[in-house]
């Protein structure tokens, strides 16, 4: 695909795949393997240094950071997937209920979304993990919804900007039905914007992930998670020090990675940015026309 | 196959902008739809396909083949749209996708009305654009909108609307937001497909002496009315009314400074 070659052409967009798909692999690796059991505690060799063979060193009661990185990642792939999933369901269903339809529900909806983005979303997942518990699946849904309003809110115009370009109107004068119209025309058009809506959106989860869990309103204390191994390790951060960078490191790497790979692909699907010139075709303007009669 | 427009009247938002236009296109004719910026021209083209924007209604008939198709669903003109009736716009910068390669999007339009794999539509698609003399058509077809020239997008568009091989082709003014040195050239193709094909065509201009080189008859509008109509010979040679003799001097006008710098 001629899109993931020029994906790869770009050096940030490069270094965006190879991590995001690094952590897909780790995910699902920790679900066989991992150096050492996450769990188990070892109090003879607590606080190592990193050394073979824990080679990020270990935690207070002697449990592999490394192990305990790699299981964690499958919280942070498990949120960054849903969220965006629910995201994007959410983004595309309100942008294209506010651009496409008749008046009234456009309008309505574009209230619906202002109020919607006035919601303190991360908030209200703090209020229902009080009431029912810590889970992630409220994390999810939270900042998938949360962001989904965010997505709407400019997929919406952009629909609307593409759905009256001439284009398409060419092509409901070439037999179009509206369907056709929108899986040929207005998804790929609106394509490279809401790209980077996702992408944020995915970072942005991880990220309230790591701090829902942190302020403890997130996964629960045995799930294994980045905020809560930060939550954990900061509390002796005056001693050890080193310990709180891995889990640190391994969320903003996660999150430049995401909005990096997010950048790349929106240049990577328009490809009027790709040869970085376009050619003035627009009739010179004080120039007498001159028609041909004889045909 | 005719095309018969009756008592057609479009509002916008309530302000009548169309007020009873009335004309017929029978089979090989080509009929010119002249008149001044804000004549109704383009919105009568629109409602024949249509394809009025919001807050646009039409009233009045326009029978297709004896059907009437004003105000048909979508959905029930899909099929006649680009399959029967083709059209071609004004502006080739903006009427191709941007994100599509045009070979892409002239096999996608004969993928509508034909049930056919995607090689055998890219097969056609570049036998369409060696039709509309589109250099180079192995290649080109791999090529995006904003890479052709602008002559090279309008006869793009043209192989697009006319893919599916219609019976009728509307065009709104498809010359003029071209180089005046490219414009004649354009204009001769589509000449020669409407033809070829033996379609009937509405050819759609401001310009008298554009008109002059394509059309068999003409309909002059003015304010939303028809002023005048009848075979071109007749309307440049015996003009009555004096909108059409004013449009006439124009295009004289054109001609005389065309032949002073030429």
């Amino acid at each position: 695909m001629t899109t993931l070659r020029r994906l790869r052409s770009s050096a940030a967009g490069l270094f965006g795949l190879i991590v995001v798909a690094a952590i897909l692999v780790i995910a699902v690796v920790s679900l066989f393997w991992t150096p050492f059991d996450p769990r188990a505690t070892d109090v003879a060799s607590r606080w190592l240094a990193p050394s073979w063979p824990h080679l990020l060193g270990t935690d207070l009661t002697g449990r592999d950071i490394l192990s305990l990185i790699m299981a964690g990642s499958r919280t942070t792939v498990l949120v960054a997937v849903g969220a965006g999933v629910i995201a994007t369901l959410v983004g595309l269903a309100l942008g294209a209920l506010g651009a496409l339809t008749a008046r009234w529900m456009r309008e309505t909806v574009a209230v619906l979304v202002d109020v919607l983005i006035a919601f303190p979303v991360l908030i209200i997942a703090m209020l229902i993990s009080t009431v029912h518990g810590g889970s992630l699946w409220v994390v999810v849904w939270a900042v998938g919804i949360g962001f989904g309003v965010n997505v709407a809110r400019v997929t919406r115009p952009e629909l609307r900007r593409v759905q009256h370009s001439d284009f398409v109107v060419a092509g409901r004068a070439s037999g179009l039905t509206p369907l056709q119209n929108l899986v040929q025309h207005l998804l790929p058009n609106i394509a490279p914007v809401f790209i980077v809506q996702l992408s944020w959106a995915m970072a942005t989860a991880v990220l309230a992930e790591a701090g829902l869990s942190y302020l403890g309103f997130g996964a629960s204390v045995v799930d294994p998670s980045w905020g809560i191994l930060l939550a954990d390790l900061q509390r002796y951060v005056q001693i050890h020090p080193l310990t709180v960078v891995w889990p640190g490191l391994a969320i903003t790497i996660t999150v430049l990675a995401f909005n990096l790979l997010g950048d790349a692909l929106r240049d990577a699907t328009d490809p009027t940015l790709r040869t970085g010139r376009r050619p003035a075709n627009r009739a010179r303007a004080g120039q007498p026309r001159l028609p041909e009669v004889t045909a | 196959m005719s095309l018969e427009v009756t008592d057609l009247v479009i509002e916008i938002d309530g302000r009548r902008v169309v007020d009873g236009i009335s004309f017929a296109v029978r089979d090989g004719t080509r009929l010119g739809l002249i008149g001044e910026s804000g004549s109704g021209k383009s919105l009568t083209a629109l409602a024949i396909m249509g394809l009025l924007p919001d807050g646009a209604t039409a009233f009045g008939s326009v029978r297709w083949n004896g059907r009437e198709i004003l105000n048909l669903p979508d959905r029930e003109l899909a099929g006649i749209r680009g399959d029967e009736i083709g059209m071609v716009f004004q502006e080739p910068r903006t009427a191709l996708n941007p994100i599509r390669t045009i070979g892409r999007q002239i096999a996608e339009t004969i993928r509508i009305h034909e049930r056919i794999g995607r090689r055998a539509a890219r097969v056609r698609a570049i036998g369409e654009a060696a039709r509309v003399a589109l250099p180079d058509p192995e290649r080109i077809v791999d090529r995006y909108p904003h890479q052709l020239s602008g002559g090279q997008r309008q006869r793009a568009a043209i192989a697009i609307a006319l893919a599916a091989r219609p019976r009728l082709l509307i065009a709104d003014e498809p010359t003029t937001a071209l180089d005046v040195t490219i414009q004649a050239g354009v204009l001769r193709l589509l000449l020669s497909l409407v033809e070829s094909d033996g379609m009937s065509l509405v050819f759609i201009t401001h310009d008298l002496a554009v008109l002059a080189q394509v059309a068999t008859h003409a309909v002059v509008l003015a304010d939303g009315r028809v002023i005048e109509s009848g075979p071109l010979e007749t309307l440049l040679t015996a003009p009555e009314s004096p909108i059409t003799q004013g449009l006439l001097r124009d295009a004289t006008a054109t001609l005389w400074r065309g032949e002073e710098e030429g």
